[in-house]
């Protein structure tokens, strides 16, 4: 009885924390994002951001799409030629890239590369009482650190998830064509009639809702990381654990929206 | 170009640049500051001191607008400051500089680009300008010449120099400074010391400085704020604090350990909390 009563509790304590955790989040990127029409305009500062975070990310991402299209084929291949319809593979790849493991995968890559280190910034400009210096500068560190953040990342991860894709596709051929002995021409013919503009569209959207999801969660945990070495220790940790996951939620979500 | 700092022209307002009403600051349970008045006059260096923990940060933090009182009034240069709007406040620090305890140099930008931050973000200077102020005020902390060297190749006194340097990098009408000598070499903290002095008395700015060290502080201080557990113990004029008849007073500033202030802030019996864990210690008859 004083068990249950005692789990009640704690569940409860646990959802309130949750839901407050979620709502301070919301409005801290709200109003940060708000930020970006209000002068001064902190244009350079989105420009370095899409460096840091975009840039810094094009290459783990060309890598992982490479391995992803070359797996996809050997896989895809295998599975197919069971059914002896070797001459989908090209479409089999480039759907399940295209409308999947981009974008997905992208995110994932963008997590570990980029939103690592952005809630590992943030956290540390706390601890050094950095954001605090901005503050009493007349700078206001929501509109110079998190809104230029999310910004870059929102627009950075679709551009990296088309690279991703091509790349991917690219690497299937390669694998499929060269290596199987797949059909060249029944490759790249099954690909575009199987292939719409709606999955490409699928693709790049949540492209944009991961990164916006990803910015998100990756400023608000190093902002309101607890200001020692420990706490953005832990802040880094959970920000990779949340995107992840998150990641995964939104992309159930935008599937079975989309499908 | 910015609404003028001394809004009202009223008499107390004028030489009045900041007023503190029962200020209460709570973390938690814990009462950083509990029922504090503290008034600072415009052209004055006001030295607040007290032991570690007393609240000074805290107290320094609120004054600066970085942190809201649990409960209190604080009016700067005849403004309430406590439901101020952002914009307002933005404007108004322009006209503040903060030293930090730590320092709290940009970590992304070396030497030069610090201290010249605050002139990049706020005025539309020429750069030949920008340069002539900050070689001025990297001279006056003697640091002239390591304007490419990052925060972190440099030394914990180095730093605080160069955070000094940026917070008058504005010409600001008021400087806050925590612990600014702290970490410095007796030369550099004399130093720090004398152009603290300087800044006040010679171009008339109005300084706060939280400082532990007693010496240092009742010598540049025009006013003298103590602190303990939160709350103003005495004030005034470094005379009358060194003249003191208060025990607490006389015990601070003669650095002793016993006296009314206990040094350990522990609310238990030693011997009982000794005693109080079985296998710790055994007490035999
Ligand atoms: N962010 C915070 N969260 C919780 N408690 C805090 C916080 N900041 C200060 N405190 C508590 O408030 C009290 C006063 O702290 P404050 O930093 O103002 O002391 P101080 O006088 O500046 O000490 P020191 O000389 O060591 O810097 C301390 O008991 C401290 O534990
Ligand atoms: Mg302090």
């Amino acid at each position: 009885m004083n068990r249950a009563a005692n789990f009640l509790g704690w569940l409860g304590r646990g959802f309130l924390g949750m839901t407050g955790r979620l709502g301070d989040a919301a409005s801290l990127s709200a109003s940060s994002l708000g930020l970006v029409a209000a002068p001064p305009w902190q244009g350079r500062h989105i420009v370095i951001q899409i460096f840091n975070i975009g840039v810094g990310s094009v290459a783990i991402i060309a890598l992982t799409g490479a391995f992803t299209g070359m797996v996809l084929a050997l896989q895809g291949y295998y599975t197919l030629s069971k059914f002896g319809s070797e001459s989908l593979l090209g479409a089999g790849v480039a759907l399940s890239i295209i409308r999947e493991l981009g974008p997905v995968l992208g995110a994932m890559m963008l997590t570990a590369r980029a939103g690592s280190a952005i809630t590992a910034e943030i956290g540390i400009m706390r601890v050094t009482e950095q954001v605090d210096a901005l503050e009493m500068m007349a700078v206001n560190p929501r509109a110079r650190i998190i809104m230029p953040r999310i910004i870059a990342a929102t627009l950075s991860l679709p551009l990296l998830v088309a690279m991703f894709d091509l790349i991917g596709i690219g690497a299937g051929y390669l694998v499929g064509v060269d290596l199987l002995g797949v059909n060249p021409g029944a490759f790249i013919a099954e690909m575009q009639a199987k292939v719409t503009s709606h999955d490409i569209n699928t693709g790049w959207i949540k492209g944009v809702g991961f990164g916006f999801l990803v910015g998100v969660i990756c400023t608000y945990i190093g902002y309101r990381a607890t200001p020692t070495t420990e706490g953005v220790g832990r802040a880094t940790t959970q920000a990779v654990v949340l995107s992840s996951v998150g990641v995964l939620v939104l992309d159930y979500i935008l599937t079975s929206f989309f499908l | 170009m910015k609404a003028p700092l001394v809004s009202k022209p009223g008499a107390a307002s004028v030489s009045s640049m900041i007023r503190c009403a029962n200020l209460c600051k709570k973390y938690g349970d814990v009462a950083a500051l509990d029922g504090v008045n503290l008034h600072v006059r415009k052209g004055q260096t006001t030295v607040i001191m007290g032991g570690s923990g007393s609240g000074k940060t805290t107290l320094l933090r609120l004054i600066a607008g970085l942190e809201k009182p649990t409960s209190g009034e604080i009016e700067f240069a005849g403004e309430d400051f406590v439901h101020i709007p952002r914009k307002r406040l933005y404007e108004l620090r322009e006209m503040m500089g903060m030293v930090f305890q730590y320092s709290a140099l940009l970590n992304s930008l070396n030497v030069y680009d610090n201290v010249a931050f605050p002139l990049h973000e706020h005025t539309d200077l020429d750069e030949d300008v920008i340069r002539t102020i900050v070689t001025m005020k990297l001279e006056q902390v003697g640091l002239r010449g390591m304007e490419r060297l990052m925060p972190s190749e440099l030394s914990g006194g180095m730093a605080k120099r160069v955070a000094l340097a940026r917070a008058i990098a504005m010409d600001p009408a008021i400087v806050f400074y925590d612990e600014p000598t702290s970490g410095l070499d007796p030369i550099s903290a004399g130093v720090i010391t004398t152009l603290i002095h300087d800044l006040s008395t010679k171009s008339h700015r109005t300084s706060v400085v939280v400082t532990h060290d007693v010496q240092a502080g009742l010598s540049i201080a025009d006013h003298v704020v103590l602190l303990w557990q939160g709350r103003v113990i005495a004030e005034g004029g470094p005379e009358d604090i060194r003249h003191s008849e208060d025990e607490r007073v006389r015990q601070f500033i003669e650095g002793r350990p016993d006296g009314p202030i206990p040094f350990s802030r522990s609310t238990t019996s030693y011997l009982d909390d000794l005693l109080s864990h079985p296998g710790t210690v055994r007490m035999r008859p």
